[in-house]
This record gives C-alpha cells, structure tokens and sequence, in this order.
C-alpha cells in the first residue's frame, strides 16, 4: 500500500487516521520491508558486547573515575579541555560544529558518543579498535588536549591515586619521570621519552592506558534512547495497532529507508550502522591536509601499541579477531568513512565527517545526485528520489530522535 | 599465502557467470537477489574435483556478526582431504565490494575439516563466498551463495 493511495483514501474518508487504522497496518509492509523495518528497531539491541581487551570494562568504580576524568578540564594544555568540551551530554556527546574546538580546530566534526561500545573501530576511519584506546588519541592531539602521556600520568598520581590504586593497583613510581614526555610528542617531548628507560616507559604506557580504560568503562554506560521510531516497531513486531506512532509521511520515509534509497546498505541494524567504512562521494575541505579516510586508518590501527593484540590489552590474542582478519586497504577503502549512527542524527547539524553539509535536506540532496568522490570511488548512484519522496525520507529521520532529551547518564 | 591476482579473478569471475546465466543486468542496487539462486551449503568444486561443504557457526547468519565457518573437503567418492589448502573471499555482486574482513583458515580439524575464522557480512542482501581449493587433485573452486 503506497501512501499516495493512503492519502487518497483518507482523503475521501476525510479522517487519515480512520482509513489507515481500517486498512489494517499488518497488511502495509511486503515481508521484505518488514523484515529490514524490525531489524532497526533499538529492542533488537543486544547486550552491551563485552570488551576482553579492557579488564574493569564493567566495573562501576572505574565508570565513576571514567567520569571523573572525561569532565576533567586539568588534563589539557591550556586547562579548558576535556573530552566533555567537545562531546557534551545534553547535545548527543557532540557539540555542534563543523570541526571541534580544543587547543586548537580539528579536521574533523566530533562524533557522537551513544552506542560506540558496540563499534569494532572507533573514529571516522577507524583507527582505534576500542573504546578504552580511543580515548588515548584526543589527550595526545595537538589540537584537542595537547598534553602528553607522562603529564597525564602525573596529574593522576596527584588528583586520583586513590580511585587509580582501587581499580589498577599502586601506580609506579614517577619520581624520574619528566613532566612531559610522548613518543607522539615533538622536541623535547619527544626528546625527553627518548631518554627514559623501557621500565619507566612502560610505567607510563600503563597509566595512560588504564587512564582510556576507565574513560572507556563510563562510555559504555552512554547507550542510544528509544525514539517514535522505536516504539512504532515495538508495536509492528508485536502485532498490534501502529497507528499515530508515526504520520503517513514519516511511514513513506521509512518504506523509501529500507526501499529505493538503499540506505539500510550502510545504516542498518538498531545503531543505524553496519561500523564499516564507505566512500560516499562527501567533498573534501579547501585548504585542510589530505584526508585518506579508512586507507591510512587500517595501517594505524595496525601499528597501535594500544591495540587489541598490544601490550597493554588484557585481551587473549584469540579475542582480537576484528584486528586479526581487518580488510587491508584497498582502493575501496579511499576516502571511506565510518557511518554515523543515525539515532538522533537530526538534533545534531552539520552533518559528514567535517561537517561538509550543513542541513538534513541538503545530506538528502546528496544521496540523490551521488557526485563524483574527490578521491577514491563512490559506492553510491542517484537516486532519483522526487521531492515529496525527500522530504518523506527527512521527516523519517528526524522520528529517529530520543523520546526524550534528558541529558544522559 | 593467496596470491591477489588469484583472489581477484576468484572473486569477480564466478559472480559475473552467475549473473549472466540468471540474465540480469549488473547490479541496480537493492534488487531481490536472482530467484533461481542456488543457496545449497553443500556441493561439488567448479571442476568437480572435490565436493565442499560449508558450516557457518552462527544460525541464522546475523548482518554484522563476526563469525567462524567450517568447511569440509571430499572427494567426488567422499573420501575426506586430509591436505587442503583453502582461501576465502568473497562480496556482494549486486553491490560490486568484497567482503569487509579478509577470512582465513586457523585450523585444520582434522578428518578433511578446516576451521575457518573472520567471516562477517556488513550489508543486507545477497553474498558470494567463494573457496578456492588446492588439494591432492589439483586446484579448484567453489562458491556458496547466502541471502541476508
Ligand atoms: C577538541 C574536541 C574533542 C575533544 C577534547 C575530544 N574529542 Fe572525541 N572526537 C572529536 C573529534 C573531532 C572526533 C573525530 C576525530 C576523527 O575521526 O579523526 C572524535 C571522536 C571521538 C570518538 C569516536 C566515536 C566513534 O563513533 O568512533 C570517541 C569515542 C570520542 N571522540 C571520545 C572522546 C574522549 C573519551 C575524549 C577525552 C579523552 C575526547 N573524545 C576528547 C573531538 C573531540
Ligand atoms: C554506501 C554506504 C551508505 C549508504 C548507501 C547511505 N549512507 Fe548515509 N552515510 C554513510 C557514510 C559513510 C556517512 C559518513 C560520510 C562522511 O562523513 O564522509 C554517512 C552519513 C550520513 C548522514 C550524516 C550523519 C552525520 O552525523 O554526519 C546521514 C543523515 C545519512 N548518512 C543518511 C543516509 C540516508 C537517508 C541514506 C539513504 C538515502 C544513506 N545515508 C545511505 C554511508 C552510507
Ligand atoms: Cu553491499
């Protein structure tokens, strides 16, 4: 049943509701639709997948200090930097911007935080292959905290060796250890871990990766929140009346959703994601660096020491199998991108990876006409979606957002 | 180790065929998979020298799971191959990619049965995942067709 035929119908009936409660929903999705339609729904959700690799993943007193340090501003460079600066609680864990705003400007739009526990690979091309080692990245950037691994391991000796000896066991002693110091750093930074010995590097390392294990442990707790879209599934999956859950046109978007705009190929499951990398055609930025995307984030995630098979994972080799049978970057993996999760995704504009579209209908314009990819290939062809179509597809999207807009946890 | 080239060939050739037997245009994204499309997990190798049987370790196959297959390897008269050699790939002929993990064999089990580890399938739709095997009677291929 098409939401033309709908609409005329209701029309004649005079009440939209009426007619489509008569027509009986049950009958409105081919098997096909209705099978990808409840395979979105956030019911089908499964548990939060354990993290082997981050031993106090599920530790309550580690989300606490977790927290403690994400909202923590003294472990940045200029002491106005945490990682809630940029990924603020009652904004998604984003916080609006083309590109972020730390030490200095990113090249990339910050991600939301909900769901990323479920995700093999962790930023925009994947670099990280957890939670707890993403969170080592930011610290270190020039641009977001701008500190260093043993400044963050000394601020921990100082503000949180209680909470840290709790859960890690006594820190090492870093008597010898120079205020700043980073393999990742420059001049005397760098010149500085050069001059350490292994011991007292690896002391450091392990600090500042149990640092990313508790952060990690907190954002496990940021799960997604069921939306209209949600409960209209609830409802389908349980046979029961779906009527009002979602208008006429919000239903039209899902069917285009699922249907003729292909986009369940990449935002499918309950997170909206399949966390694998694409190349959609999205326009580089003037004037920034290259931006390989997935290419140069297979070889990064490769050479991490904070990897799943690293040193400082508590994971058996045999539990990495993300790391151990990733796809080597091909010509495929150019300019490819993670999907965002699209939960929510119309509260939070500008969209892409450096916020290179600035409206939803603009993103949907996109998906129409695929442009050519500025490097790599687009997995994308037009669409050819009318306008009335687009705009059943937007309002789709935005029954995506939560329910409710508390701030969360 | 496979050779790219012959993983390469593996993966596009066998599909195209299949294509152009069911008579279908090449890929318009989101059509139904060719109706007529052989979803059998069991039959015999391109040249019939061997017969392969595939066991995936997740029932049904879940969009996004990483999981374990195992496959085994006879003779036409059934006798198991102890010595197979085996490489995996695969992808989504309608889509043109491959897969998103490079599989391969971790164990040989025994009694001509091969562990292997790192299959996932990211999208919805129909997948090729083609074995090329090399056991005592030479090389030879195969593929399994799964609809997600
Ligand atoms: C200056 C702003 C800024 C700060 C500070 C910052 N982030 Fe981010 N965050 C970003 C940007 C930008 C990205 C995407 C970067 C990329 O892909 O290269 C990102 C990506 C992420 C992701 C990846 C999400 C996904 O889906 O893959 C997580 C998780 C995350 N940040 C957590 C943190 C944590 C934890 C901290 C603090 C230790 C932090 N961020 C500090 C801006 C920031
Ligand atoms: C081939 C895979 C693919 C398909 C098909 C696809 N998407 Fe996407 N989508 C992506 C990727 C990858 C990104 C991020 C791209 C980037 O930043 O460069 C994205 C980004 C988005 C965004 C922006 C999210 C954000 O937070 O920036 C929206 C909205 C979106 N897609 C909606 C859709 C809709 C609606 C469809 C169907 C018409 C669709 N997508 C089809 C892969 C896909
Ligand atoms: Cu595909």
């Amino acid at each position: 049943m098409r939401a033309s035929t709908l609409l005329l119908a209701a029309l004649i009936a005079g009440s939209a509701t009426a007619t489509y409660r008569a027509i009986s929903p049950k009958t409105n999705w081919t098997d096909e639709e209705a099978r990808l339609v409840l395979s979105l729904g956030l019911s089908k959700l499964p548990p939060l997948p354990a993290d082997p690799s981050n031993a106090v993943a599920d530790d309550p007193r580690a989300a606490e200090l977790g927290k403690a340090l994400f909202f923590d501003t003294r472990f940045s460079a200029n002491g106005k930097v945490a990682c809630g600066t940029c990924h603020l609680p009652d904004r998604q864990f984003q916080d609006d911007l083309a590109r972020a705003k730390g030490v200095g400007v990113t090249a990339r739009r910050t991600m939301p935080i909900a769901g990323t526990a479920y995700s093999p690979w962790l930023f925009w091309d994947g670099r990280k292959d957890s939670q707890w080692a993403q969170a080592l990245g930011p610290l270190e950037s020039a641009v977001e905290h701008g500190t260093d691994r043993a400044f963050i391991a000394h601020l921990i000796e100082t503000h949180y060796a209680d909470q840290y000896a709790a859960l890690f066991g006594p820190l090492p002693s870093l008597a010898d250890v120079p205020n700043h110091a980073s393999p990742t750093g420059l001049g005397p930074v760098l010149d500085d871990w050069m001059a350490l010995d292994d011991t007292r590097r690896d002391a450091v390392n392990r600090v500042f990766a149990n640092v990313g294990k508790a952060i990690a442990a907190f954002e496990r707790t940021i799960t997604p929140r069921p939306s209209r879209f949600d409960a209209y599934v609830d409802a389908l999956a349980a046979g029961k009346d779906t009527v009002g859950l979602l208008s006429l046109q919000e239903e039209e978007g899902l069917r285009i959703f699922v249907g003729k705009g292909e986009c369940t190929k990449c935002h499918n499951g309950p997170l909206l994601t399949d966390n694998f990398f694409h190349n959609t055609g999205v326009a580089a930025v003037p004037g920034l660096p290259e931006d390989q995307g997935r290419s140069l984030g297979t070889d990064q995630v490769l050479a991490d020491p904070f990897n799943c098979l690293g040193p400082y994972s508590d994971a058996d080799p045999g539990d990495c199998a993300e790391l151990k049978y990733l796809a080597k970057a091909g010509h495929e993996m150019t300019r490819a991108y993670k999907p965002p999760s699209l939960r929510g995704v119309a509260g939070r504009p500008p969209y892409m990876h450096a916020g290179q579209i600035a409206t939803l209908g603009d993103v949907l314009v996109h998906y129409n006409t695929a442009p050519a990819a500025p490097d790599g290939h687009s997995e994308l062809e037009p669409l050819n979606l009318t306008s009335t179509e687009l705009a059943s597809l937007e309002a789709f999207l935005v029954s995506l957002d939560p329910i409710s807009t508390e701030a969360q946890p | 180790m496979s050779n790219p080239i012959t993983r390469r060939r593996l993966l596009w050739s066998v599909p195209v065929i299949l294509i152009a037997v069911a008579g279908v245009g090449v890929a318009k994204m989101m059509q139904p998979p060719p109706a007529d499309l052989d979803l059998s997990l069991a039959k015999p190798t391109d040249q019939g020298l061997y017969t392969a049987a595939v066991e995936p370790g997740l029932s049904p196959i879940a969009v996004g799971t990483m999981h374990g297959w195992v496959v085994s390897i006879t003779t036409p008269d059934g006798t198991p191959v102890e010595t197979a050699e085996i490489t995996v790939d695969g992808g989504m002929p309608q889509h043109g990619h491959g897969l998103p993990t490079e599989p391969e064999v971790s164990a040989n089990l025994g009694g001509g049965r091969y562990q292997i580890e790192g299959m996932k399938f990211n999208m919805p739709g129909w997948w090729v995942v083609n074995l090329a095997v090399d056991g005592p009677a030479g090389p030879d291929t195969v593929t399994f067709n799964i609809v997600l």
